[in-house]
């Protein structure tokens, strides 16, 4: 079962898509990376995710796995030889994992992304500072579960690392059209220090998309219509 | 070590029910503490300072959050009995998929099915049956969602059984009449313990639904 071809149905823009892709290069699994075009689905997309239609998703052999996160779970536990664990080793370490990247997912990326969608100079600013609170809550949380080590997992990266890092990708982006800095050595330096970290590591590396071409991408997605 | 198991909550939560359930599936004692959510308590805002949402679970004094998060952490620390996810983890995905899928969509739905009216609620309506017809469809003719055991996705829907009658008050309509597999798939959850002890009373519950709705100013 674990020898069946994969393949990773995404978008180079998607954070999501960035999630499985770094967790399949951390356990050494070669794939197949199938690229959406922007702005269609194709028919594999809607046959293997029909109830959310979204990328990214993941097809072990015939079997499709939804849900960047769950994916990451499910590639931790079927290739559970291959690697370091991605997923914490205590039930309570693994839970606070889920709770920190759910956080991520439901607030922290909006949060992120209203910094984009804001109108007029006071919507920017409490949008930013909205998201300079959320970003000191993970700077504790990374203190917390780092226990000293470079990861959110310890020495390797894991499921959190994961998580948060394939949001870095839009963070510089966003820091690029803002003009404004929200994770440095001053403000999170913790966050700082690790950031440059997973940015480095040869499973993240060829990922990773590149700032400019965010920031210019999503110019294009969020581009207000003439008035 | 002794285990101290502590469950903040409150009554009518469907997301509080699942824990519910899980700890008393693996018969694990806790205390429950109801809070009011209009005076939530010192332990509850300490516990969790992200969301100050309960459920909050406090096992030995450390807190875990969010009601999935707790049903895989229950699973996960009393593995001895009763295993809420499967094994496989292809399975286990598919599981976490749709008790995903149940906390990203069914609650804002079923909120505009009670808390709104005219077209809002008639959209609101089509959208929760179209829900329900999805994991109506996902459960088949299996008698639970995993296949024949009682597990992770069951406990993530069933806490929404105790709010159907509610659902159909306001909502003018029937939800065995559009999901009858699902009615019958939820009474077979009643019948497990953890359940109907996890449970309120529905009439309760859509006795605290009228009261809600007089409170926004609905009727």
């Amino acid at each position: 079962m674990a020898s069946e071809q994969v393949k990773v149905i995404g978008a180079w823009a998607s954070p999501f898509v960035m999630r499985p892709r770094v967790a399949l290069n951390l356990k050494s699994i070669p794939y197949e990376f199938l690229e959406e075009t922007f702005g269609s689905k194709s028919e594999l997309l809607l046959k293997s995710n029909p109830v959310q239609k979204k990328i990214p998703v993941l097809l072990h052999g015939d079997k499709p796995v939804c849900e960047s996160s769950i994916i990451v779970e499910y590639i931790d536990e079927t290739w559970s030889t291959s690697g370091p664990s991605l997923l914490p080793s205590t039930p309570y370490d693994r839970a606070i994992a889920r709770f920190w990247a759910s956080y991520l997912d439901e607030k922290w990326f909006r949060s992120l992304r209203s910094i984009l969608k804001a109108e007029g100079e006071e919507e920017k600013k409490a949008a930013i500072a909205q998201v300079e609170e959320e970003n000191s809550f993970i700077e504790k949380a990374f203190i917390d579960c780092s226990k000293g080590k470079a990861f959110f997992n310890g020495e390797h990266i894991g499921y959190l690392d994961i998580a948060f890092g394939s949001f870095l990708g839009w963070l510089r982006a966003t820091e690029l059209l803002s003009g404004h800095k929200l994770v440095d050595e001053a403000k999170t330096p913790s966050l700082s220090k690790w950031a440059e970290q997973f940015c480095n590591d040869p499973a993240v590396k060829p990922v990773m998309p590149d700032t400019a071409k965010l920031a210019e991408f999503a110019k294009k997605i969020f581009a207000k219509p003439p008035a | 070590m002794a285990n101290e198991v502590i469950l903040l909550d409150f009554w009518p939560s469907m997301f509080g029910m699942r824990t519910r359930i899980a700890l008393r599936e693996k018969g694990v004692d806790f205390e429950y503490r109801e809070e009011n959510l209009r005076d939530k308590s010192p332990l509850l805002l300490q516990m969790n300072p992200v969301h100050k949402k309960i459920p909050v679970l406090i096992h030995n004094g450390k807190p875990v959050c969010e009601s999935s998060i707790q049903v895989q952490y229950i699973d996960e620390s009393w593995s001895h009995k009763n295993p809420i996810l499967p094994s496989d983890p292809y399975q286990r995905a598919q599981a976490r998929f749709w008790v995903d899928f149940i906390d990203k969509k069914m609650y804002e739905a079923q909120r505009k099915v009670w808390a709104s009216k005219g077209e809002e609620q008639e959209t609101g309506k089509k959208e929760f049956i179209e829900l329900l017809k999805i994991l109506e469809s996902e459960l088949g003719d299996k008698p639970y969602f995993g296949g024949d055991d009682f597990g992770y996705v069951d406990i993530g829907l069933i806490g929404f059984y105790t709010w159907f009658p509610g659902y159909e008050k306001y909502g003018n309509f029937s939800i065995e009449a559009e999901c009858p597999k699902l009615i019958a798939w939820a009474k077979r959850c009643m019948q497990r313990e953890s359940v109907a002890k996890s449970l309120p009373d529905s009439e309760k519950v859509t006795q605290f639904i009228a009261d809600l709705r007089k409170a926004f100013g609905v009727e």
